[in-house]
């Protein structure tokens, strides 16, 4: 008996590898070091995420596949590589001295980001629906944890537990139309799909189709569109800030990645019949999200299903699925990370422990006192409004004229019409912090070195994805040549 | 001709068992319906001439997560949790609604058409001539390395999460 | 086709009948060596030597009042007893007792199944015993039981893993889950030769599987009365009993049979061969019981993780190195 091991290609997995080696390794220095040595944790972690942002860029432009194509290195995948190393970064940098704050300062913590890290790297990077499907269980299995992490709060710990319920069920929908379309196709390999499909184009195979319907079910609960969004406003109101921030970002970019390679690549074939899925998911999912969002009171509610609603523009996209389409995509994801980030950062710095400050009528007068951390904030809500000249004005820009452009006119006035009911929520806030009167008064601010360089990154990336889009769409341009 | 009237007697075991899984009010008798569902599964990939993985099905689910299960039951003394009825009425209709229609779906399908997908590279009968065992082994450490690895690491996420949601001081 | 069936009819009654004709003398056997090392006779009456003592002590059980409390779970407390002896019983089909001989043309093998993966399906049915004590222990409803229940499915669980992971050193040298051909591999050298330290974890699990001393904190009488047992009696009691001395006797022909060359063996038939090993198993746990007092709960937790897990990891570690570098 021979064994024919592949050929192993270190280069394709290389983030990965470098962030599990990190993870692994801090997981060590948190059960054996000193109590002061373990401070080090966080600053060791953004070593390592520097490390593989550093080697991602360094792979730019390169293509391979990997593992008896298990993964596969393109820019698509880096690129999402990279929206994930940001999103990681500034969520480390965001939580140092918050959770010394709640006084969970434990090194698992950032064990289990930078392990969910690798969870979404692979699945922006997998090839086949198995890795997809282990991917997206490791970062979900790491961010049911982390949402319960603050043990003692009954909210996080049903915001866990929530998650995992309804997560655990829609992975059971995932893994169920992957074992369908295995059994209709004999591969799970995504290339093997895609082969598969195209020689038989007219569709006569049921099973495919109810797989499909399947995936798309377990995708959209992991992007929360609706009507798979329930599990959002609870999890995120309850769970730490700083994983709410992680977690509205980041499984969102992954569940993106993996769904457009699945859908417009190995499933392209087949596109009439799912795309009229897609164009009332997209509808139901924005209209739904904003409508929502102007009834909360809660800030992180309020975000949570303004999250949703950006799921639905970012469907918007896919149902446009040509070149422009796909790639808005990628440009809105990235201005996204930036955006969201940042605005959850801010109510991070703004409440305290025994005083969280996350209704919305907690910011009145707030320009007054730290007219800084006010223009800070309204900047991340003119982007998420889609306000020029911020990075999400362009991305709503570049989604809708993909609308147009591939002859779904319909769809994009609704996003129009959408947006601009999104004005309303988002500038609420503003005018609170700038037109009203303190309702009391505010605690003394102790920003964090930390948090000030993240809030920078922050809106430094959504001003300058904002003013300058050409070069960051033509690099978006770039990474999705490789699913066309 | 026997080897249909197993399937069939399996099929329909498990099935009765999986309702009785549902239905039942006493977590006890679901966890031990579950097992007998388990292991019937466990004979019907025996009858697909998988023996691998019918015992990993026995050795895992049945001898190792299932016992857990019960002990955990056991210990939590579920008595108040009993009388908990689900009083939505609204929800359970639709629910068993949406449920027949997806079942009459899915044996729409499955007796609409002669379900033979492409076959894999492992047909039954080279399987047979290399061995179960063997077979699985090889692909598990040759085309199926790098899924192996990540779940090594998946684990670890799930052991790591597990202590640190229920350890006493971590 | 029907030779085929004839012969594993006649194959599963033999055994059938061999195990608990032996199960019951363990009984015996245990009662004496304990006697003598204690410096007393053992039961002496009945019979020469003793002999007849199995029997009256079945006759005794057949008759005794059969109990059934009453805020027991009926059906769970009537079925717990049988799964644990069908478990116990069942997994000794893949065990080889002799090498294949030819009767009348067909050849037959001296086991009742050999299976493809014949190691893995004894660890799955024996895993499946736990069930017999957990549901009892739960179907009593009584403190003493549940306690002994879950102590013991715990701790099952614990020893399990070092059980399993401690064959696997054998499982690398053969390439084989089958238990024929791992007593095959072993006509020149003994697995325990190979894997000295793999068959101290195995028998350090082996025991604690068992439930015996030192690991019998189930039925440890000073905190539990019984354990599980407690409210069992007449023969749902002596089934239990059946179960537990069966359980021996299938552990100690896998350790016969994974490390010290099953039947094989030189002027003797196998089958001699093969009772002279497990008798001296049989004996060995005896031994211990006598010797041996017993763990506290932490400990045998602790012991069970913290130094036999790491070190069957360790020994596959070392088997794989050694393996790869002599080739």
């Amino acid at each position: 008996m021979n064994l024919v091991i592949p050929e192993i290609n270190w280069s394709a997995i290389g983030p990965e590898l470098t962030l599990s080696i990190t993870a692994m390794v801090l997981l060590l220095l948190s059960v054996v070091a000193s109590p002061t040595a373990r401070r080090a944790i966080p600053y060791l972690s953004l070593l390592g995420i520097a490390f593989a942002l550093l080697l991602c860029i360094s792979l730019w432009g390169k293509s391979a596949y990997a593992f008896n194509r298990m993964v596969v290195l393109d820019n698509y995948a880096l690129f999402f590589k990279i929206i994930f190393l940001i999103t990681t970064a500034l969520t480390v940098l965001m939580s140092i001295r918050y959770l010394k704050e709640q006084g969970y300062e434990h090194g698992e913590y950032y064990v289990l980001i930078l392990f969910a890290a690798v969870g979404m790297m692979f699945m922006a990077s997998a090839a086949d629906l198995i890795i997809v499907f282990l991917g997206l269980e490791t970062f979900s299995l790491a961010i049911y944890v982390l949402a319960g992490f603050f043990r003692a709060q009954p909210k996080s710990i049903e915001s866990s537990l929530k998650y995992f319920l309804l997560g655990a069920f829609s992975t059971g929908f995932l893994l169920y139309g992957i074992a369908l379309i295995y059994g209709a196709t004999g591969t799970t390999n995504l290339k093997g799909i895609y082969e598969f499909v195209s020689k038989a184009p007219a569709l006569t195979d049921p099973l495919l189709l109810i797989g499909m319907g399947l995936l798309i079910v377990g995708f959209g609960f992991k992007v929360a569109s609706v009507p798979f969004h329930m599990w959002t406003p609870d999890v995120y109101e309850g769970a730490p800030t700083s994983i709410t921030a992680f977690m509205s970002v980041g499984p969102k970019a992954a569940g993106f990645a993996a769904f457009l390679r699945v859908f417009l690549y190995a499933l392209s074939p087949l596109q009439t019949d799912w795309i009229w899925i897609l164009w009332v998911l997209a509808v139901l999912t924005m209209t739904l999200g904003n409508v929502v969002a102007i009834a909360q009171k809660n800030i992180k509610r309020m975000l949570a299903y303004s999250s949703i609603a950006h799921a639905g523009y970012i469907l918007v996209a896919m149902v446009a699925a040509d070149e422009l389409g796909t790639a808005s995509v990628l440009y809105y994801m990235l201005a996204y990370a930036f955006m969201n980030l940042g605005a959850f950062g801010v109510i991070i710095l703004f409440g305290r422990k025994g005083e969280e400050n996350v209704n919305i009528s907690d910011y009145s007068g707030m320009a007054a006192k730290y007219p800084l951390l006010a223009a800070v904030m309204a900047i991340f809500m003119f982007s998420l409004a889609g306000i020029p000249p911020t990075a999400g004005f362009v991305g709503k820009f570049y989604i809708f004229s993909a609308a147009v452009k591939a002859g779904y006119i319909g769809l994009a006035i609704i996003g129009v019409l959408n947006s601009a009911l999104s004005v309303y929520f988002y500038l609420r806030i503003t005018v609170m912090m700038y037109m009203r009167s303190p309702e009391k008064e505010f605690a003394k601010l102790e920003p964090s070195p930390a948090m000030v360089i993240a809030l920078i990154i922050a809106v430094f990336g959504t001003l300058q994805i904002g003013i300058t889009p050409s070069h960051y769409l033509n690099l978006a341009k770039q990474s999705i040549l490789a699913l066309m | 001709m026997f080897e249909t009237f197993l399937f069939v007697l399996l099929a329909v075991v498990t099935t009765i068992a999986a309702i009785l899984v549902i239905v039942q009010r006493n977590p006890v008798a679901s966890a031990i319906y579950l097992i007998i569902t388990l292991f019937c599964l466990a004979g019907i990939y025996l009858l697909l001439s998988a023996p691998f993985i019918a015992v990993i099905q026995v050795l895992v689910y049945a001898g190792a997560i299932m016992v857990l299960f019960l002990f955990v039951i056991m210990l939590l003394n579920l008595e108040k949790e009993k009388k908990l009825i689900y009083r939505n009425r609204l929800q359970k209709v639709l629910g068993v609604f949406l449920g027949g229609v997806l079942l009459a779906q899915i044996g729409m399908i499955f007796s609409s058409v002669l379900l033979e997908g492409s076959k894999g590279k492992f047909p039954a009968e080279k399987v047979a001539a290399l061995g179960n065992t063997e077979v699985v082994a090889r692909l598990l450490f040759t085309d199926f390395l790098l899924p192996f690895e990540i779940v090594s690491v998946l684990l670890l996420v799930a052991i790591v999460g597990a202590i640190v949601l229920a350890k006493k001081q971590i | 086709m029907l030779a085929f069936v004839l012969i594993a009819i006649v194959k599963v009654l033999v055994v059938f009948t061999a195990m608990l004709l032996i199960v019951a003398y363990m009984t015996l056997m245990e009662r004496k060596v304990l006697g003598h090392m204690q410096v007393r006779f053992g039961p002496n009456r009945t019979g020469p030597f003793g002999l007849l003592q199995p029997i009256a002590d079945g006759i005794k059980l057949f008759f005794k009042e059969d109990i059934i409390v009453p805020h027991a779970n009926r059906l769970i407390y009537i079925l717990a007893p049988s799964v644990m002896v069908i478990t116990a019983l069942v997994s000794f089909a893949v065990i080889p007792f002799g090498d294949s001989v030819t009767i009348l043309g067909h050849k037959v093998d001296m086991v009742v199944a050999d299976v493809n993966v014949g190691l893995l399906y004894l660890m799955a049915i024996s895993s499946l015993g736990v069930y017999g004590l957990v549901m009892g222990g739960w179907a009593s409803n009584n403190k003493y039981s549940l306690l002994g229940a879950i102590r013991s499915s715990a701790q099952m669980i614990s020893y399990e893993l070092s059980l399993g992971l401690s064959i696997i050193g054998v499982l690398m040298i053969t390439g084989s889950l089958s238990t024929v051909k791992i007593v095959g591999a072993q006509s020149q050298v003994w697995f325990v030769v190979y894997q000295p330290l793999g068959f101290l974890i195995f028998l350090i699990s082996a025991v604690a599987e068992c439930s015996r001393t030192p690991f019998d904190l189930t039925e440890c009488e000073n905190e539990l009365v019984a354990g599980y047992q407690t409210e069992y009696s007449s023969m749902k009691f002596a089934l239990y009993y059946l179960a537990e001395y069966a359980h021996i006797l299938v552990i100690s022909s896998l350790a016969v049979t994974l490390f010290f060359g099953g039947w094989q063996g030189p002027f003797l038939p196998p089958l001699v061969w093969f009772l002279i090993k497990v008798f001296i198993f049989i004996f060995f746990f005896i031994w211990i019981r006598a010797t041996f007092p017993r763990f506290r709960y932490d400990q045998l937790m602790k012991f069970g993780w913290k130094v036999l897990f790491p070190l069957s990891l360790l020994n596959i570690m070392i088997t794989g190195i050694v393996m790869s570098v002599i080739g």
